[in-house]
């Protein structure tokens, strides 16, 4: 069992784009050779800023609901587990579904591992958190943006953080095992453009949107 | 002659850069692991605890060394895929021999037969044209013992004058610096002072991507509410959410310390006890900064005038602060003003020498700060001792062995060496860990210096771009199959590890030098069976010396994680922070902090001068050089590890979008880039976090994607850096590449 007391924080104002989560990913017992993090690189020509892209362990995964065959199994310690080699059928909903756009389908990555196309994803490095080790991103992770440990660590090392694990995307409210840090005295509320609109625009262009309440 | 055998595509068809990638056992879960060794990554200065995985006589993968307390587990890329040089396709298993006539240019040689025929050739030279007619070029990836070694067998055994080494184009203008500011040259702080620093300035220093680990300094530091000021020509990705980014026109960084200073004083943000107490020469240098107001420095540095007041009132304001450079300001032929104008400001604000009061530069190579200390500089000893100096002769030939009289004087930089090679006074060379012919500027006058040789001699565990050029090439070890110390940036000496054996004839490179002393039959002082013995006569030798060693033991290290020194004796726990107020040291026996008789430090002026050759109209625009997070140095190595190499496969153009529309450049076009000394194809990627005047290119490649053919081989007068980070080129788009 992974402890409940550790966590899993992601803090993108601090990375720095070295991919030393992604390489060092792939060196896991487990999935030797495939590494299940990936490295967005924002904008390049407007600034520097990557995000390192690791699966946020949802409470109730989009990518488990949507899969046809039932391979993607959350174990009770809330960590979301590789589809199962036996029943995935690489359909690729679970890529198209996912919220963070965290599972990948690349013709071969899970190939070295079963020999056939098989959706892999972050397991939280389950056979190094489940014997109390850090996972190994978050253990080499130079710039702390990806972090392990417990809330009061966390909380005594980076009091100018907050976590959150809520995330909206459009109707679906998605809570996750996994938190994101975000500045402490940044608002929660979401920007409306409304909001910023010195005037009614124009309502014919209005019309082409249906503003809901959340 | 030592030209190339053969055509570069056919060397490289047979000895690489071929990339490894992870296979076979590094693939096999649940492989049986028949250790973990505790040592630390072979690549940069910051020296990260690594646990490397034995299987079958192979490094296979390896594990965080979380215990470690400079990184506690954390890597960079570079350390978690070194694993990949382990049994790597291109790794040399024997001894070459020049031969045209052979598929890749070589046909392997017995390694008996390597050794006689290379000490036959450097008697032969030695003989015709005198002791100076042979030269070598060293390391500073090297481990100490074998750095130590390298300078005890050139003037010992060959009994020249001419050995340097690459270091030369890294730390040196910090440690010239050093020495005429603090009379030591040493990073002054562990990085723990960081953590507690109110204000960070880094100056010319890609910390996120060639100190990684520094990073999470920064940031921990930042938690506790630091501030930090980034002054880089580039928004490096430290530098993107940092409190005050000050984008300085390459080699102007002397301009700006002395405008923080000029208003320092105007504003009197100075800390008069410390100046009084523990200076000397504040008068002198306040007047030189009078003329640098902050309407003329920014002009100079090309920034606007509110963010240098800005700098200024919040390092004259700080009460505590640590200043960290690399070689940003380091690589200049103004490098050692550059770095004594940052000193200077540190001195004037007393914040050094206690505790979240720091400064340091960041040492580059593996070895960067050890490879220093004792003795393979052209004008230095061990112990950090003066070649020129008649006591520290006669201190160092007492150990040796030899008369005073017998030692040579001091040789040259390692460019002037190869001047000398140009000019037929050296005929014959050594080289260990150096890889010149991609990592030197305007590197094909170095290469047209090799063709020259009579005789050259390689040592190495990859067929390195300067090495191809060798009559023999001698199979030399990989740092996991050697035992040794390293000094880390922070000045903790640390343990290398031997974690498996060398592979097929290749041996430890100090045991190659000693077979070297023999076959020229003067082995004496060459006699060591295990590096241990070679450090405890470093040890002996670096007693009563500035850069003191003698109560290091392996034992010591291994107990506490590193042993810092100065460390006179056994009992001494070293010295983690140096100049605290009440400090002893060697020099001043008790008059003060610093490293002189008097124990203050010295103000130095320090002046300003543009880089050596200025943008114009044919050559308008500035080319800076640098590294990438996924590469090393020349790139012997990491060119060799699929994952890394994979990262930044090539180098590139960066251009601001103001620059790239006025040239009509777009991204992925190819770019033709000229300089007064070679040209360069690139591919351009237009980017706004380059100063619009200045272009950057990462310099790791080799053959006609090299940079260094480009750069100017300017170097500053006292340190002998050259000036990688400014040179003048144009640049316009071709058509469809060439």
């Amino acid at each position: 069992m992974v402890p409940e007391k550790m966590e899993f924080f992601i803090d993108a104002n601090r990375c720095i784009g070295c991919k030393a989560c992604f390489q060092a990913c792939s060196e896991c017992d487990t999935h030797k050779g495939v590494s299940m993090i990936h490295l967005e690189t924002i904008d390049r020509e407007r600034s520097v800023q990557t995000v390192p892209v690791v699966c946020m362990h949802c409470e109730d995964p989009t990518c488990a609901q949507v899969c046809p065959a039932d391979a993607i199994k959350r174990t009770p310690d809330g960590v979301v587990q590789t589809a199962r080699k036996s029943r995935c059928i690489a359909c690729s909903n679970c890529v198209l579904a996912c919220p963070f756009g965290v599972p990948k389908m690349e013709s071969g990555r899970g190939a070295s591992v079963s020999g056939f196309n098989l959706m892999m994803k972050c397991d939280m490095c389950y056979d190094r958190t489940s014997v109390g080790k850090k996972p190994m991103c978050a253990t080499v992770c130079p710039s702390g943006a990806l972090f392990y440990g417990t809330r009061e660590q966390m909380q005594k090392e980076r009091p100018r953080s907050r976590p959150i694990n809520e995330f909206r995307f459009g109707q679906q409210t998605v809570k996750t095992k996994v938190n994101v840090l975000v500045p402490r005295d940044s608002a929660l509320e979401q920007l409306k453009v409304t909001d910023a609109l010195g005037s009614q625009p124009d309502i014919l262009l209005l019309g082409m949107y249906q503003e809901e309440e959340p | 002659m030592s030209k190339l055998p053969v055509a570069p595509e056919q060397l490289e068809a047979h000895y690489g850069p071929h990339l490894q990638f992870p296979g076979g056992k590094h693939l096999q879960s649940g492989l049986e692991i028949d250790r973990l060794v505790k040592t630390h990554c072979c690549f940069c200065g910051q020296q990260c605890g690594i646990q490397l995985k034995v299987a079958h006589q192979q490094v296979v993968g390896f594990e965080p060394w979380e215990d470690f307390p400079f990184n506690r587990g954390m890597l960079c890329p570079k350390g978690i895929k070194r694993y990949l040089q382990g049994g790597h396709p291109d790794r040399l298993l024997t001894a070459l021999q020049r031969d045209p006539a052979a598929a890749g240019g070589f046909r392997p040689l017995e390694y008996p037969q390597a050794i006689a025929q290379t000490a036959a050739a450097i008697a032969k030279i030695q003989e015709q044209h005198g002791f100076a007619a042979f030269g070598v070029l060293s390391g500073a990836s090297l481990t100490s013992e074998k750095a130590y070694l390298m300078g005890k067998f050139a003037r010992v055994c060959l009994r020249t004058p001419y050995i340097d080494y690459n270091g030369r184009l890294c730390m040196v203008s910090a440690g010239a610096a050093n020495k005429k500011a603090f009379g030591v040259d040493r990073g002054g702080n562990p990085w723990s002072d960081i953590l507690g620093a109110e204000l960070i300035w880094i100056s010319g220093a890609n910390v996120a991507e060639c100190a990684p680990i520094t990073t999470h300094y920064v940031w921990q530091a930042r938690e506790q509410g630091a501030r930090v000021v980034v002054v880089d020509p580039r928004v490096t990705p430290l530098a993107r959410t940092c409190d005050l980014f000050l984008p300085i026109k390459p080699g102007r960084d002397v301009a700006l310390f002395n405008g923080i200073l000029h208003l320092m004083i105007e504003k009197d943000w100075l800390d008069h006890a410390f100046i009084e107490k523990y200076t000397v020469g504040f008068e002198k240098l306040a007047e030189s900064v009078r003329e640098w107001t902050p309407r003329r420095t920014a002009q100079v540095c090309g920034l606007n005038q509110k963010l240098v007041e800005q700098a200024a009132e919040w390092w004259g304001t700080a009460s505590t602060s640590f200043l960290m450079h690399a070689r940003g300001i380091e690589h200049h032929s103004h490098g050692v003003q550059n770095v004594l104008g940052a000193i200077n400001i540190v001195l004037a604000s007393g914040r050094i020498g206690r505790e979240n009061c720091g400064y340091s530069t960041i040492t580059g190579q593996a070895n960067g700060q050890g490879g220093r200390e004792h003795g393979q500089k052209c004008d230095q000893l061990p112990g950090g001792r003066d070649i020129s100096n008649p006591e520290h002769r006669a201190h160092v030939a007492g150990i040796w062995g030899v008369a005073p009289d017998d030692l040579p004087q001091a040789g040259v930089d390692a460019y002037e060496l190869f001047r000398k090679i140009d000019q037929g006074e050296i005929k014959g060379l050594l080289t260990l860990c150096f890889n010149p012919k991609v990592s030197l500027p305007d590197s094909e006058f170095v290469a047209r210096c090799l063709d020259k040789l009579e005789f050259y001699a390689a040592i190495d565990f990859f067929l390195n771009e300067t090495a191809q050029h060798a009559d023999i090439v001698l199979p030399g070890s990989l740092q996991e199959e050697d035992e040794g110390v390293v000094c880390s940036a922070e000045g903790r000496v640390i343990r290398i590890r031997k974690a498996i054996d060398c592979p097929g004839e290749a041996r430890q490179d100090w045991r190659i030098i000693q077979d070297l002393a023999a076959a020229l039959k003067r082995p004496q002082g060459f006699e060591f069976q295990h590096p241990g013995q070679i450090f405890d006569e470093l040890r002996r030798a670096s007693q009563g010396g500035v850069v003191d060693y003698s109560g290091i033991t392996y034992e010591k290290i291994e107990a506490s994680y590193g042993v810092f020194w100065p460390c006179p004796s056994e009992e001494h726990p070293g010295t983690p922070r140096l100049f605290e107020p009440d400090s002893w040291n060697v020099v001043a026996r008790g008059q003060g902090p610093f490293y002189f008789p008097d124990g203050k430090a010295r103000f130095q002026v320090a002046d300003y001068s543009p880089p050596q050759e200025e943008v114009d109209e044919e050559y308008p625009l500035i080319l800076t050089t640098g590294r990438v997070i996924s590469q090393f140095l020349s790139g012997t190595q990491t060119r060799r590890i699929g994952p890394l190499a994979e990262m930044h496969p090539a180098p590139w153009l960066e251009v601001h979008p103001q620059l790239a529309a006025k040239l009509g450049l777009k991204a992925g076009d190819t770019a033709l880039v000229e300089s007064r000394r070679s040209s360069i194809e690139l591919t351009t990627k237009v980017v706004n976090t380059i100063r619009p005047d200045t272009v950057f290119v990462p310099y790791h490649w080799a053959g006609r994607e090299s940079i260094n053919r480009l750069t100017i081989a300017a170097q500053d007068p006292i340190s002998k850096i050259p000036e990688y980070k400014a040179c003048a080129v144009r640049v316009r788009r071709l058509e469809h590449g060439s």
